[in-house]
């Protein structure tokens, strides 16, 4: 019952979301605007996130990796490139994900205040 | 085979794919590397794969059967805002690492994978659909078409980014030495959006919301920057 309260809510939002996007025409997606919309109720309510939205939210996220399954099948499946394309197509995403991620990680480790409190 | 039976088989085919990746997933959990270029987002989609092609069905039908699980992940794109809510105070005393990590990040990612395509001989329609890559897909699949180039390659370019970052990047974070779950999963959100946010939320809450809020800054700077720097460019 709980979940479904929070699968509600979470739906609306993404409704709401979905109708800004269309109406306004802006490139964001809808989810993303219901994302943003959600956590500016949360942080403006001033009170504790119900504990049933919270759980719904966990139970989702956990599950994130099944509902990406699809998408993700989509890779195998895309449209006639010439051949020559495929080698800086690949290369590119490869090679710049992995600097990307590389050089990110040291810069943030620098610029990150030392932690007295790990935990 | 009528089309509602199709509907449900190939729903069945994702969760039995999803449950057997996870198995396969679970089975690796003693050896690090092996486990994580057995992630369930690199074998579930290549069991789906290999059986739609054994069975000769196109993957437009297999999507349009899983459509469920498209608009669930809208639903848990909006759930994202509980954890970054609720993790906040740890992000609100660290905005300047993240604004300045977020800045370089964002635009690294493009400008590398710009020089990379071009150096290997990449045509300008490559260049444009490969630049929105480390943008979560709705938002990416948007501005390529703003931008004139291909959406179906750039949704292709945009899942490969995601995974590639998911699985690459606990790699080469225990290469670096770096176990703060705050800069995995900032990093993570910002190379590799929503698949990289799931493989964050494995690791830890604090990880996760560290990655949604990467993948929301991410997608907003690049979808608010991007038209320009291409109207900029190519003029």
């Amino acid at each position: 019952m709980n979940l479904l309260r929070g699968l509600a809510v979470l739906i609306l939002f993404q409704g709401i979301g979905e109708g800004i996007s269309h109406i306004t025409g802006i490139p964001v997606p809808g989810p993303v605007i219901g994302m943003v919309l959600l956590f500016l109720a949360l942080q403006f309510s001033h009170t504790e996130t119900p504990a049933w939205l919270g759980r719904t939210g966990h139970v989702l996220i956990r599950w994130l990796s099944l509902m990406f399954l699809p998408a993700c099948t989509g890779l195998f499946f895309l449209p006639d490139i010439s051949s020559s394309q495929w080698l800086p197509i690949a290369g590119a995403i490869v090679l710049a994900t992995l600097l990307t991620l590389l050089l990110a990680a040291l810069l943030m480790q620098k610029l990150m205040p030392a932690e007295g409190h790990r935990p | 085979m009528t089309t509602w039976m199709a509907t449900i088989l190939l729903l069945a085919l994702t969760c039995a794919a999803f449950a057997a990746a996870l198995w396969l997933y679970r089975v690796n959990r003693g050896r690090p590397t092996l486990q994580a270029l057995m992630h369930p987002l690199v074998t579930g989609p290549l069991m789906v794969s290999a059986i739609l092609v054994a069975t000769h069905i196109d993957y437009d039908q297999y999507r349009k059967a899983n459509q469920l699980f498209f608009f669930l992940l809208g639903t848990t794109t909006v759930a994202l805002a509980i954890p970054l809510h609720q993790q906040f105070h740890h992000i609100s005393r660290l905005s300047k690492p993240l604004i300045i990590t977020l800045i370089f990040g964002a635009s690294f990612a493009v400008a590398s994978a710009l020089a990379i395509a071009w150096l290997l001989g990449g045509s300008v329609e490559t260049l444009i659909s490969l630049a929105p890559k480390s943008v979560t897909t709705p938002i990416a699949l948007g501005l390529s078409e703003k931008i004139g180039g291909l959406p179906a390659l750039t949704a292709g370019v945009v899942v490969f980014t995601g995974v590639v970052g998911a699985v690459l990047g606990p790699l080469i974070f225990r290469w670096l030495g770096i176990t703060d779950d705050r800069i995995i999963g900032f990093v993570t959100g910002i190379c590799a959006h929503g698949v990289g946010t799931t493989r964050a939320f494995e690791i830890s809450a604090r990880c996760g919301a560290f990655a949604s809020l990467g993948l929301g800054m991410t997608g907003a700077l690049t979808a608010f920057s991007l038209p320009w720097l291409v109207i900029f460019f190519l003029d």
